[in-house]
């Protein structure tokens, strides 16, 4: 449980963090929080040559507001998420969800643009930035670019961040509207990961659902949106029946795993059961 | 404040019963103290363990060149290069006189039989340099098929573990009640009864999972050797590693500082004990090896692992008539110290708290390419009252009856103490039905009944159910004569020593060693009452051959049974050798003499008196003492019991499930144990709640994993669960009190009954809320998916798949040699 020798580089800004992370060498890793980091470092999964560690860069922490948009800083930490006033008014689903995340430790020094940036796929965050439409602002050593979080996350522990970038922070588009919002998180003990999880935000219109966004964690290398739901619940009555009847295809298009907390089709059932009770309870049902 | 003095406030308050916080506890949870890995000597190297990555093979060749040229490594071993000198791992308990034990050499030398086994060791200047130098060792392996099912391993054509050895069968046990004289005729009873229950049920493998991660440090000093472990059993450990080594006994002091728990999984010689023992005295350096949490999951011993087929026979009205046993015991690829006793001591509880007429018990000790198993909390009595617990569940729905009624029907009654079982043991003191009456009451178990039948009715996606456990087990680890007539390679007496210090303190030493029951503060708590001295004055030393220098240390809910007692004798013997010189002091006939609340006073002559305190300066200085005796009044005491002491109660649990998702969730749990007089019932809370979690957590949450090449992937917290807290629900606990006649503590012992009785109060809980669905078994831990399965698919949920969860990137599977692997380009921004 001791990680192999590194060099270790801690910049002030954003872009002497890009230009440390073109200087470091063959193999450079980005630390933010180091919950995910450090773990795998220790069991020797990873043996960076140089760790650049974001802890001291302080424009990457913090939410603003910009209109019709939260902007998240990559570095806020998980237990400023949580407390966050903007987040609270805008956002509550990135709260609701960062709150079922790993322990208080940890969410004193793991990020938001960590887990975004780990893509962890049992990881609580990605499917909900992925529901919430969030951009992502990324830097490199030729500018910065934005991404969608639809096109963020690519594959198992993958995303669109190419060697030498760095996730500065997420664009969240405000929810317009009467919308409600819920992370339900199926886990076996408090403090441990999703098993499967499913985020919804659903704005209701005159005892209608006129828009449902899912995001599930969970059931596939990269979160998913539950797009057949999404439709069968575009314009459906905001009542139990059309809402159980909706989830019924939360699973179509997911590829969950098999592992020992959960084999692929009990996953697809899970999926269903939390999609019906999220939707329900962000639809005020 | 009145001037005239009452008498009954004045005497002195007994410590016996007081719940006193525990002296132990500031400096054990702010860690002022010395761990073993705290430990650093001058010159001192660390050790490092190259573990093999295959579960089963054979060593074709050993690279350790480019390991010893790395920076700060001093050498390296091979399991080859110390194989003259290390013996194999001690098994004491060899249970039948043909039991067959490989040798389980520290290091192997020729062949792995477990993943995570250790192949060579390196040393070096730094703990960094030594982790670093792992991945440098380049080991071929020729695989072997391994072999992890026991009863595919039983077959006749099974393939084998060890190949020297004609099967995978280590040993045959057998207890049978109408061969011993205890019971009638097993199989006749079978063929008589009217109704016979048979269940498969599986215990399945657990990972002690103590706080502190094991660690060792040897110091040679010329001949001498110290050596530092976080161990439960200094005693037993220096006089095993004197016979595996060869290092004279003498020559030997073994040290187990402050030790962050054990629950048995440090009741062992662990092959890294020997191992750093024969590296300092090969490099004549001291030599520090402390495991990492993977190492600990990894290679430490498990426990339990029981496939239990069990035959339960009755009459229509429910009175039992027979039970049959039938195990198959998983040993691990070898035979640690008390290996294949386990299953062997549970074997007399099968039969609990009931009457059966007729009994027997056969194991079958498997071996398989997975880490040894070995005391457990519990340690054989867990597994023996899961079995009963839930066959007496299953043979109430047979019968149509109330699950209680049935034991109730069955159960020995009060007035029926001291009574001799089936299996022949010799229950001492107790009441089943008050008990049971009280934890009924606790509970509220008519409001919760009622919720099931509405719950039921109106077909509630969350089902409630209500399962009980009336247990028993034995404590007080154990007469020696017993042990003996069990193949036992050692006794089961305590030892302690009271030192008077000249100052009026009390130094006492005891040969039980604590790692974290609280020791210090319930032999204070008896020594004050028993000497008349203030708890504070009292220290108690623990731990070191060279203090304590007899004892058998601490498992088995032994500590207050038999070490306590030891105490008190000691006491009783300071008090006699006392009295002596204060009748030479206050000129008074020895017979004249009281002693109360720590002075001895001459009856009828009020003022005439001394202080034990002042008995004690007065013998040190040796002025003035009667002729014949030596100046000292410190005495010692070795208590050997004559009989164990049987701990029972009734556990209660309430389980919502929720059919839905198939998750459990405890939504009440009362128990009322009767564990004989209470000492300290803070301490005896606590011991309680912790054996609860741990017991709760095999029926719900833990499990050790294998895949189907060997590997454990539950090799993280991740995928092992321990509850914590926020997992438990809050505890109704009470208790009755029947003292133990067996020992003037009247204690029974604590350590292990929450740990063995909660496990099946839970399942039969959760089986209780869905039998109506058709669930007959589930198996454990309940998974949610494995209820789901039961409850949508019929079956007991089946095996869960054996990958581990990809949270951390797969960490679980995490290599055991420290090498990099294809998967160390995982991480997040690839
Ligand atoms: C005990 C425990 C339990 C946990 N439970 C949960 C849980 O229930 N749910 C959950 O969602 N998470 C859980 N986590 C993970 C936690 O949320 C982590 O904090 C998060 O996954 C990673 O955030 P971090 O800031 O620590 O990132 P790090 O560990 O520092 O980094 C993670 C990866 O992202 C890369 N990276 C980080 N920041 C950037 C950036 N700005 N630009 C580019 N690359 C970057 C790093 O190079 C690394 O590869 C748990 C962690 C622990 C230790």
């Amino acid at each position: 449980m001791i990680p192999a020798a590194f060099e270790y580089v801690r910049p002030t800004t954003v872009d002497e963090a890009v230009q440390a992370v073109a200087e470091g060498g063959e193999d450079v890793k980005i630390m933010a929080g180091g919950q995910s980091l450090i773990p795998v470092m220790r069991l020797r999964l990873a043996a960076p040559e140089t760790v650049v560690d974001l802890g001291r860069v302080a424009e990457m922490r913090g939410v603003r507001d910009e209109g019709d948009a939260l902007v998240i800083g990559a570095m806020t930490t998980h237990a400023e998420v949580v407390t966050d006033p903007l987040i609270a008014q805008h956002a509550k689903l990135i709260a609701e969800a960062t709150e079922t995340v790993a322990d208080r430790q940890t969410r004193r020094r793991g990020t938001f643009g960590g887990a975004l940036a780990h893509a962890d796929p049992a990881g609580d965050l990605p499917a909900v930035a992925l529901a919430l439409d969030a951009q992502m602002v990324i830097a490199g050593p030729s500018g910065r670019r934005t991404v969608p979080a639809s096109e963020f996350f690519v594959d198992y522990l993958t995303t669109t961040l190419d060697e030498g970038e760095v996730l500065v922070e997420i664009r969240v588009p405000k929810l317009a509207g009467d919308w409600g919002v819920r992370y339900e998180k199926f886990n076996r003990v408090a403090q441990a990961w999703s098993i499967v999880a499913v985020a919804a935000a659903v704005r209701r219109e005159n005892g209608h659902i006129a828009e449902a966004r899912i995001g599930l964690t969970n059931m596939g290398p990269t979160p998913l949106r539950a797009s057949a739901t999404e439709a069968a619940l575009a314009g459906a009555a905001a009542s139990p029946d059309a809402v159980a009847q909706a989830a019924r295809s939360a699973a179509e298009g997911t590829s969950p795993s098999s592992d020992l907390n959960a084999q692929a089709d009990y996953r697809e059932h899970l999926a269903q059961v939390l999609t019906r009770r999220a939707v329900a309870t962000a639809a005020g049902l | 404040m009145t001037l005239t003095e009452d008498p009954a406030t004045t005497a002195v308050e007994k410590e016996v019963g007081k719940a006193r916080r525990r002296k132990e506890d500031a400096r054990l949870i702010t860690g002022r103290t010395t761990w073993t890995d705290n430990m650093v000597l001058p010159g001192m190297l660390h050790m490092s363990v190259v573990r093999s990555p295959v579960a089963h093979g054979k060593i074709s060749s050993i690279d350790v060149s480019a390991a010893k040229a790395a920076p700060g490594v001093v050498a390296v071993f091979t399991g080859r290069d110390i194989a003259d000198e290390q013996g194999s791992i001690p098994c004491a308990w060899p249970v039948t006189p043909d039991m067959v034990n490989p040798g389980h050499p520290s290091l192997a030398v020729d062949e792995v039989n477990h993943v995570g086994e250790g192949v060579a060791v390196i040393i070096a200047r730094s703990r960094a340099a030594a982790a670093d130098a792992i991945e440098l060792v380049d080991v071929d392996y020729e695989p072997l098929p391994p072999v992890l099912d026991m009863e595919e391993a039983v077959k006749a054509d099974a393939d084998l573990c060890h190949d020297h050895t004609q099967s995978n069968t280590s040993y045959h046990f057998v207890f049978d009640a109408g061969e011993a004289g205890t019971g009638t005729d097993t199989e006749q009873a079978f063929a008589d009864a009217e109704v016979v229950v048979s269940r498969r049920f599986v215990n399945q493998r657990l990972i002690p999972a103590f706080m502190e991660p094991r660690s060792v440090v040897v110091q040679p000093q010329g001949d001498n050797y110290t050596m530092w472990s976080a161990t439960q059993v200094p005693h037993i450990l220096r006089v095993m590693l004197a016979s595996v080594t060869g290092v004279p006994e003498h020559k030997l002091r073994v040290i187990a500082p402050d030790v962050g728990g054990g629950f048995g999984g440090k009741l062992q010689v662990n092959p890294e004990e020997v191992i750093a023992l024969l590296v300092a005295r090969r490099l004549g350096k001291p030599v520090k090896w402390t495991e990492t949490r993977s190492e600990s999951l990894m290679t430490a011993h498990h426990g339990r692992d029981q496939i239990q087929y069990v035959d339960i026979a009755s009459d229509r009205e429910g009175n039992v008539k027979a039970l049959r046993v039938r195990l198959l015991a998983d040993m691990g690829a070898y035979l640690r110290l008390i290996t294949p006793g386990v299953p062997a001591l549970g074997a007399f509880m099968f039969p609990a708290i009931y009457k059966f007429p007729a009994y027997r018990f056969e194991c079958d000790g498997v071996f398989t390419n997975k880490v040894p198993t070995d005391a457990y909390r519990g340690a054989g009595r867990p597994e023996a009252t899961f079995a009963i617990e839930r066959i007496m569940d299953e043979l109430a729905v047979e019968l149509g009856m109330d699950p209680l009624e049935l034991r109730r029907k069955n159960w020995i009654q009060a007035q029926e103490f001291p009574f001799t079982t089936v299996a022949g043991l010799e229950y001492d003191s107790g009441d089943y039905e008050t008990a049971t009456q009280q934890a009924l009451e606790l509970i509220g178990y008519d409001e919760l009944r009622e919720e099931q039948r509405r719950r039921r009715e109106s077909n509630d996606p969350v089902q409630l159910g209500i399962g009980f456990s009336t247990f028993t087990e034995m404590c007080g680890l154990a007469p020696s004569r017993v042990l003996g007539s069990l193949s036992f390679g050692a006794g089961g007496w305590e030892h302690a020593a009271i030192r008077m210090l000249p100052t009026g303190k009390v130094e006492v030493v005891t040969g039980s060693t604590p790692h974290g029951q609280g020791h210090e503060t319930a032999w204070s708590q008896l020594v004050a009452d028993a000497l008349g001295v203030p708890f504070e004055d009292v220290e108690v030393l623990h731990g070191d051959t060279a203090i304590a220098t007899k004892g058998l240390d601490t498992y088995g809910s032994r500590s207050l049974v038999v070490g306590g007692t030891a105490v008190v004798k000691a006491a009783e013997k300071v008090i006699a050798k006392a009295r002596k010189v204060a009748a030479h002091l206050l000129e008074a006939n020895e017979d004249d003499l009281e002693f109360a609340d720590g002075r001895f006073s001459v009856r009828g002559t009020p003022g005439a008196s001394l202080a034990i305190q002042e008995i004690a300066l007065a013998v040190f200085a040796a002025h003035d003492y009667p002729e014949g005796i030596e100046p000292s009044i410190d005495a010692d005491a070795t208590f050997d019991p004559v009989n164990f002491s049987f701990p029972h109660g009734t556990h209660i649990c309430a389980m919502e499930v929720d059919t839905d998702t198939g998750f459990v969730k405890i939504r009440k749990y009362a128990c009322v144990d009767d564990v004989g007089t209470i000492v300290n019932p803070l301490i005896v809370e606590g011991q309680v709640h912790g054996g609860l979690a741990q017991g709760i957590a095999q029926a719900l949450y833990e499990e050790a994993v294998y895949d189907a090449d060997g590997n454990l992937t539950t090799g993280t917290f991740v995928d092992y669960l321990v509850p914590s807290a926020a997992d438990l629900p809050h505890f109704d606990t009470g208790n009755t009190v029947h003292e133990a006649p067996g020992n003037p503590i009247g204690a029974k012992g604590v350590g292990e009954a929450g740990c063995i009785a909660s496990t099946p109060a839970v399942v039969n809980a959760a089986l209780d809320a869905v039998r109506h669905l058709g669930v007959s078994d589930i198996r454990m831990p309940l998974t949610p998916e494995r209820v789901w399965r039961a409850i949508h698919q019929g079956g007991d949920g089946g095996d869960r798949a054996a990958a581990g969860t990809n949270a951390y990137g797969g960490a679980s599977t995490e290599s055991t040699t420290g090498v990099s692997t294809p998967a160390s380009s995982l991480g997040g921004d690839r």
